[in-house]
């Protein structure tokens, strides 16, 4: 019965969606997604031709030839704004065309660093007859502007290449703007990943929260406890990231303007670990004997913290970012409760029997360890639910609740001075059939009660991409458009992108792009691409 | 409809394996009906296997669907070792050589089609189930720890439970690019799904290139020349499906669903008022213009050529009648019929033409439920697809009660997509569970797994659907008995990285890891 009524809605929907993309062609966009902060656009449009079309220099830009993350997006880019070009489809040269130059402009240099925390990303792009000005703070905004110039060029029927005159500014609403992907439920080949930064580069991203390990595997290959990724991951050759997989990442992210935050969650989501690394995890009792079972780190050896403390610092080395992702959620206490030496420390420490005070003293350990590392700590909720002396710089991750809970939690964690990220309207890995995204649109990061000063604190969010139903196989697909929609929610002014219905036709459109990027998006709804995916 | 499976030469007959013991090493999807296994392992040597005709079947060389057949699953065994160069010289003691591929009945049916007619006749080791039995035979086969390949000793009779085991797909509201199809019908064949039900035309777009009405395509699909099936397309889908024991059944719905006919045929379609004007947009086909059913009968006549299979499906599900309604010469066509206010019988009517028509091309047709629930006269060879959710039971009872054959299809909606592992829900499907006599029950020939078009085209339709369609796969193939979730799990499991192994993006059922992972990105 409830399926016949769910029938009906669809066959509703059918209709009402209709009438959109009826709508939708009528009125042709060509818009930059995720929609700039101003932009102003006229019907004057320019012809380009990729034979007479350059990207350079600006005289008094910081960054010149020679400036490794511009010189590799010239080419990049190049490639997305003609994607004719390399198939040679080239129009009549017996044409005249004005030559097209865009000239980037950068005011400080930073060529060779990575992004971080505090990266500029802002631009301004004027698009004019015979030339394009692009002008950044940094490296990273100029990256964020060719994205948009990318996405103002359009073809017509006879494939030609057309921009409108156009005027951008445009900054990002939310500095931390994040995907996380999940490498332990299932290994995801490093194609995976690299494509994924692609994407994530087409829709603003700029960091990728790589939840590297966790309870079913162990695959990156440490190179202080090799054991780990030996004995710990689904297969010690084939299923691993190797320190030169993990460089390679992080260089496809550094040029795309994305940081790499790795994730190693402890002390619960920590079974891999326990099988590279003898008297790790928590031995579970039954009774008086040991049931062989393990349960989370196990927090009253000091050989747990030292081993913690040599880990954290091959991580911290290995990823540059200044910040840490250290987990924290989840922590199951029947094992612990179960183990009489575990009893016996909590005695000794005066915890009584409460063992958040146990989760506790060992988020404090951990949490030190990182600061000594010169690292600020991102954690998951629940370490601020249950411990109240954490440093105020540590940053919270909000991944449960209603919404209701949510924006309770949101005001409790600003309330307390720390900075906080929010993921829990995001894990695209729920799916239902439908669209979806329109539930990703219209959350509203900073609708909470609280000062100014409170909303200031929420730093950013995060997209999840938890990996129990996902591997190579769906990634992709599952992702995106899906995505996008907190893309834009994350860069764009939240008043001009209220409305889900005028969204969507950019949606489609920006889904398009992706799929002639070679990105393979699902489609939001019935219709067509000009170009469809032409992989399986 | 048996196809055996017994090698090698001297026979062996362990006892009758455990589950858990089988699905170490091979994983069979779906199950065979009977089969007996032992421990003792032959090693497989991709410079000496062949698989060859047996002495005495009455398929040769000259066979080519079995010729091609032969060579693709040589590949499923050994493509993937090929290169690491196996011994030459040494031949183990233990080595299987050959598969013997006997045909024993008099006709090989090479040159055939695939029809319900071959899976009805019971004709033991007709060539569709030798394609079936070399699937069998490639799933068999597993890795040991030194990349060799080894079969254990095993012996097998196989037959399905239905006869009719499809997959529909939408090429309507989406189009779906031909290789797209082409790599669906390969792991059709890898399930043992024997119905290609191709939902070719839809309201959202019309693909199909009409040689009689080129203006169909011309202007009804996304794109005239990148979004349409020309015939040489669909000959190549129908050639590589029989290849494949397939049946392509196409499925052009009416008188609903037709948006996109009439952008390319004028006065197809009813035009909707608004008072007593035309309001500009249209309804189903208009049923009461002799000039539809002229349309019609051309129409058809192509299509029951173009299409070799004996059914065609004629759609006829969720007609709305409000444009009906609205229209003065409709209504006056109501009166003139006696019809009163019962639009019902204005589609019956409708229906009953069309059925007329299409008889006359002397194919069989299949229809979805609500033509039969209108009363519109069928023949009795109709097969009627259940798709409505609510009252399954009870349209079963009824459909099969009145004498008519019938597919289901109604649990198996693929496109409804949710958190989890909904494939369960699926696999416990048991189709014969309504209240009727055995004559009714045999009348059930079978089901389909429907992936309608709204969210899905090329860029998530494989992943989505299998290995979710898996489940009905073997639903629809095994014993009844067979529905032990915890064997499915580890069998469906291992049979989803066979798939990956062959270059197919199939989704994790829960995690956890293939040996060899999809590298297709």
């Amino acid at each position: 019965m409830a399926l016949k009524m769910f029938q009906a809605q669809i066959k509703l929907l059918r209709f009402l969606f209709l009438l959109i993309v009826i709508y939708g062609e009528v009125e042709h966009v060509y818009g930059v997604w995720p929609m700039p902060q101003q932009i102003t656009q006229s019907t004057e449009r320019y012809l380009l031709n990729p034979r007479v079309f350059a990207l350079s220099y600006a005289n008094d830009s910081m960054a010149q030839s020679g400036c490794s993350v511009l010189d590799v997006a010239f080419k990049r880019y190049f490639k997305l704004i003609f994607p004719d070009f390399a198939h040679g489809t080239g129009r009549d040269k017996s044409l005249r065309f004005e030559p097209f130059t865009l000239v980037v402009s950068v005011r400080t240099g930073g060529c060779e660093g990575y992004p971080d925390e505090g990266s500029n990303e802002s631009y301004n792009l004027t698009v004019s007859a015979r030339q394009a000005a692009l002008r950044a703070e940094s490296v990273w905004g100029a990256l964020r502007g060719l994205e948009s110039f990318s996405q103002l060029v359009y073809q017509d029927d006879s494939s030609a290449y057309f921009v409108n005159k156009t005027e951008i500014e445009d900054y990002p609403r939310f500095q931390f703007r994040g995907l996380l992907l999940d490498t332990s439920r299932h290994y995801l080949p490093v194609n995976s990943i690299l494509s994924t930064l692609d994407a994530m580069a087409y829709s603003k991203f700029n960091v990728f929260h790589w939840h590297i390990v966790d309870d079913p595997s162990f695959p990156y290959q440490s190179s202080t406890y090799p054991d780990l990724s030996n004995k710990g991951a689904f297969h010690p050759m084939t299923h691993i990231y190797t320190q030169s997989d993990v460089r390679r990442v992080i260089a496809h992210a550094r040029l795309r303007g994305i940081r790499v935050l790795p994730e190693f969650d402890s002390p619960g989501h920590t079974l891999s670990w326990g099988k590279g690394q003898p008297d790790f995890l928590t031995p579970c009792y039954k009774g008086d004997v040991p049931s062989g079972s393990f349960g989370p780190l196990n927090p009253t050896l000091s050989s747990s913290y030292q081993f913690m403390s040599d880990l954290f610092k091959e991580v911290t080395s290995v990823f540059h970012d200044s910040h840490v992702h250290l987990g924290g959620d989840e922590v199951d206490f029947t094992c612990w409760k179960s183990n009489p030496k575990v009893q016996a420390f909590m005695a000794k420490m005066g915890f009584g029997s409460d063992y958040t005070k146990l989760e506790s003293y060992y988020m404090e350990n951990i949490l030190n360890i990182t600061a000594a590392l010169n690292k600020i700590s991102i954690v998951w909720q629940d370490v601020f639910d249950y411990h109240e002396h954490i440093p105020k710089d540590t940053v919270l991750e909000i991944w449960r609740g209603t919404p209701a809970e949510i924006r309770a939690e949101l005001g409790r964690i600003t309330l307390a001075g720390h900075r906080v990220l929010l993921s829990a309207p995001w894990y695209l890995n729920h799916i239902s059939y439908g669209q979806d995204w329109r539930n990703a649109y219209t959350v509203q990061p900073q609708n909470f009660s609280g000062t100014e000063q409170q909303k200031e604190l929420v730093i950013g969010g995060e997209v999840c991409m938890w990996g129990e139903y996902v591997d190579a196989t769906n990634l992709v697909s599952r992702l995106w458009p899906r995505a996008c929609a907190a893309a834009e929610r994350l860069w764009s002014n939240e008043k001009k992108t209220s409305s889900v219905e005028r969204a969507f036709p950019r949606l489609k459109d920006f889904r398009c792009t992706l799929v002639r990027r070679g990105i393979q998006a699902e489609p939001l709804f019935f219709g067509h691409c000009k170009h469809e995916y032409s992989g399986l | 409809m048996v196809y055996t499976l017994l090698f090698p030469s001297s026979w062996f007959y362990g006892k009758r394996i455990e589950r858990s013991r089988l699905s170490d090493e091979v994983s069979l999807w779906p199950l065979p009906q009977q089969f007996q296994t032992s421990p003792v392992a032959f090693k497989l040597s991709a410079s000496r296997f062949k698989i060859v005709h047996a002495p005495g079947s009455t398929a040769g060389p000259s066979c080519s669907l079995l010729q091609n057949a032969f060579r693709r699953y040589f590949k499923y065994i050994f493509g993937y070792v090929n290169e690491q160069g196996q011994p030459r010289s040494r031949v183990f003691d233990s080595e299987l050589r050959e598969l013997q591929v006997l045909i024993t009945s008099t006709d090989p049916e090479c040159d055939a089609y695939p029809s319900l007619k071959t899976d009805e006749s019971c004709k033991p080791s007709s060539r569709v189930f030798v394609v079936l039995g070399l699937e069998t035979f490639s799933q068999l086969v597993y890795e040991d720890d030194y990349g060799v390949n080894n079969i254990n000793k095993t012996s097998i009779l196989d037959y399905p439970r239905f006869s009719h085991r499809g997959i529909l797909l939408d090429t309507s509201r989406h189009y779906l690019p031909l290789k797209v199809i082409l790599a669906n019908l390969e792991v059709m064949a890898m399930n043992k799904f024997n119905v290609f039900h191709w939902h070719i035309v839809d309201d959202s777009s019309f693909p199909f290139l009409s040689r009689t009405f080129p203006n169909l395509s011309q202007q009804g699909a996304y794109h005239p020349y990148t979004h349409v099936y020309t015939p040489v397309d669909v000959k190549s889908v129908i050639e590589f499906a029989r290849m494949r024991g397939i049946r392509v059944i196409a499925e052009f719905d009416t008188p609903g669903h037709t948006q996109s006919w009439g952008k390319g045929q004028t006065d197809l379609l009813t035009p909707c008022y608004s008072g007593s004007s035309p309001s500009g947009t249209f309804g189903p086909v208009n049923p009461i213009l002799n000039s539809t059913y002229d349309f019609m009968t051309s129409f058809f006549k192509e299509i029951s050529s173009v299409f070799a299979d004996a059914y065609i499906h004629l759609g006829g599900d969720e007609v709305d009648f409000s444009c009906w309604k609205s229209n003065p010469d409709i209504q006056k066509f109501m009166e003139q019929q006696g019809f009163g206010q019962d639009y019902s019988k204005l589609e019956s009517y409708y229906i009953q033409r069309l059925l007329d028509i299409v008889s006359s091309t002397k194919k069989g047709y299949m229809v979805w439920q609500e033509v039969f629930d209108n009363e519109v006269k069928l023949k009795g060879d109709t097969v009627v697809e259940v798709w409505k959710m609510n009252m399954v039971e009870e349209e079963l009872q009824n459909v099969t009660g009145a004498g008519f054959t019938t597919i289901l299809s109604a649990p198996w909606y693929l496109d409804y997509i949710s958190y989890g592992q909904d494939w369960k829900n699926y696999y416990k499907v048991e189709p014969l569970s309504f209240n009727g006599t055995p004559e009714q029950k045999k009348l059930v020939i079978g089901g389909e797994a429907c992936l309608w078009g709204e969210y899905v085209d090329a860029t998530n339709l494989t992943p989505r659907l299998w290995p979710r369609a898996s489940a009905v796969a073997e639903r629809l193939w095994s014993d009844e008995n067979v529905k032990d979730i915890g064997s499915a799990y580890s069998r469906l499991e291992k049979h989803r990285c066979h798939m990956v192994r062959r270059g197919i993006p199939a989704e994790p059922l829960f995690v956890g890891h293939c040996g060899h992972e999809y590298s297709g990105l």
